[in-house]
């Protein structure tokens, strides 16, 4: 699952093209406007390759640090049927690691490297997996709503211009949306179970609910820099048309449950077809993202343990003669 | 076929400590969910603890059918002393070389256990087993690839395996602790007994960690941990199980 495209917005947008070869840069750009995708040995302009690296790469640690919040409950799963779900929708996250790790690898960077980034905190990864998940609800909210999230996204950009990427969404995609019906059906038997259930969940959703209001980022201020990244097929959509299209498919379905959302604003204006809400703090979300929210010591803690931990195994694959390959994309 | 009552508890006690076993170590390598020392080795710790605690459940599920409460029950809310798990599965996951080691022995136990079962005259039995060996196979693949990798590999990886060796090992014969009940199982041809098996066992690790550059505990040293199969655990098992069963036992109405 992966949120926001958290893009810079205040690099100057000539700067994207600066000592780009004109004719090249021509051709690259016709190509993805004829719709082709861009392969890994094509050529393709500094900044788009760095895009997607840094976007790429933020989406495979927001799969490995997204396990950490849902896979304390593994433990704790109430019965087996969920037990045997929760385990394998996590180890599904794991599996989009993987394959996202490789996808970036594809435009120069290698995993160690990246991995190295998050526990450096160079790289970012999903702001709302530096929340807890305090209770047996917040793991169905999550599964359900935060995979919903990360769905519209990622069918989103899996129209976008790198084939690597685009063929890793694509089967990303497919697996998300049995998360999805897991969460549901998880938030469901909580909704409509005993007393002590349906507060449960309740809390739950308004323990995330700006969480999930913050997950597909802030408005983009319309700049020549998106506009270019659009031009690219880096950025797909704005981040508040995501956010439209998460509150028009599941706002109706939260209600239908009878649950309450926490924000008495929130309605669809009938004339614009937009949804009015409280804007969710902004301010928050800034300060969470750089590294004071609720769990990102914690997160960055147990992803540094794992590094640290597990650097024996890894020296132990590690031949003489062994030579680094990038991936296949 | 009929069973006496007293031949039908002895095919449940034996039951018991096969299921409970794979459910502690499934969850126990369910653990390593977003730990592990290559995103490619929790998917593989998450794969394998899937198939045991799904095992486990499928044999839960016999129980019932013999009268026993359901699964999610037997499971999810029996206190630690009803367990019959050997104490190799308890102990907490503590560095990957203990983790691997404990599955390797574990794993060819269970393997050979489950392919003397398939011969099984307790037809649910036999059929699970015959199910399930298939499954284990690729967990006895796992363990004997990485084994042999991290013994060969350096001194400090041969270092740690040794260690994990010396660790384990005798935890590991504590699975083949006998119930009481081998005689009478044999007589009725369920099981042939943690004697043989234990024999099978010592024939499939002892190539396995000779050729990983590993060196087998001497059988002077060899003292096998028992107890778990008569209800005696580890300090271990008690907070796993409370764990477990933390959200299942909030509120005895609910269905999850």
């Amino acid at each position: 699952m992966y949120g926001n495209t958290y893009i810079e917005l205040s690099d100057k947008a000539k700067s994207l093209l600066e000592g780009e070869d004109p004719q090249k840069l021509a051709e690259f750009e016709a190509r993805i406007a004829a719709g082709e995708k861009i392969e890994p040995k094509d050529w393709m302009p500094k900044a788009y390759r760095k895009q997607l690296i840094r976007m790429i790469e933020q989406h495979a640690h927001s799969e490995i640090v997204g396990a950490l919040p849902e896979g304390t409950w593994i433990t704790r799963a109430p019965g087996f049927r969920r037990k045997l779900a929760l385990m394998a929708k996590v180890q599904d996250e794991v599996g989009h690691a993987q394959l996202l790790y490789s996808a970036a690898e594809t435009l120069g960077k290698t995993r160690e490297n990246m991995l190295n980034d998050l526990i450096n905190g160079k790289s970012k990864y999903s702001n709302v997996f530096n929340y807890p998940a305090l209770t047996w609800a917040d793991t169905a909210i999550i599964s359900w709503l935060i995979d919903a999230g990360a769905i519209i996204n990622q069918v989103t950009n899996s129209k976008g211009s790198y084939g690597p990427y685009c063929r890793a969404l694509e089967r990303i995609c497919s697996e998300e949306s049995f998360h999805l019906k897991y969460g549901h059906d998880n938030v469901v038997f909580l909704a409509t179970g005993t007393p002590q259930q349906r507060e449960m969940v309740q809390e739950a959703l308004n323990r995330w609910w700006q969480p999930i209001m913050h997950f597909h980022g802030p408005p983009d201020k319309i700049s020549d820099h998106t506009e270019i990244l659009m031009r690219w097929k880096v950025k797909m959509a704005t981040n508040d048309d995501m956010r439209e299209r998460f509150l028009d498919e599941y706002v109706p379905k939260i209600w239908d449950l009878g649950l309450t959302i926490p924000d008495q604003k929130l309605k669809k204006n009938e004339k614009t077809g937009k949804w009015e809400y409280t804007e969710p703090d902004w301010e928050e979300f800034k300060r969470v993202i750089n590294g004071d929210g609720p769990c990102n010591k914690e997160r960055l803690q147990v992803r540094r343990w794992a590094v640290e931990r597990g650097a024996w195994v890894r020296r132990a694959l590690i031949k003489a003669d062994s030579k680094y390959t990038v991936p296949l994309a | 076929m009929n069973y006496s009552d007293k031949q039908l508890n002895e095919i449940k006690e034996f039951l018991y400590k096969i299921a409970d076993d794979q459910l502690i170590i499934g969850h126990r390598n369910s653990e390593w969910t977003g730990l592990g020392p290559l995103v490619e080795e929790d998917i593989a710790f998450s794969s394998i603890a899937q198939d045991k605690i799904g095992q486990s459940q499928h044999i839960y599920e016999i129980l019932h059918t013999l009268g026993e409460a359901d699964a999610d029950t037997i499971a999810f809310t029996r206190p630690a002393a009803e367990f019959n798990c050997s104490h190799l599965t308890e102990y907490p996951i503590g560095e990957y070389d203990f983790s691997l080691m404990r599955n390797f022995l574990f794993n060819h136990a269970e393997q050979i256990r489950f392919e003397m079962l398939s011969e099984s005259s307790f037809e649910p039995l036999a059929n699970l087993a015959k199910k399930y060996r298939g499954e284990i196979k690729y967990h006895t693949m796992h363990s004997d690839t990485w084994i042999n990798q991290l013994g060969r590999a350096n001194d400090e990886s041969n270092t740690r395996m040794q260690k994990a060796l010396n660790e384990t090992f005798n935890l590991a014969l504590g699975i083949f602790e006998e119930s009481g009940n081998e005689e009478s199982l044999k007589k009725m041809n369920i099981f042939a007994g943690e004697n043989i098996l234990q024999e099978k066992w010592i024939e499939s690790v002892t190539p396995r960690i000779k050729a990983a550059n590993l060196i087998l505990p001497d059988k002077s040293n060899w003292k096998p941990v028992y107890g778990g199969r008569k209800g005696n655990h580890t300090e271990y098992l008690e907070p796993l199980l409370n764990e477990m069963g933390e959200v299942f036992r909030l509120d005895p109405r609910a269905e999850w």
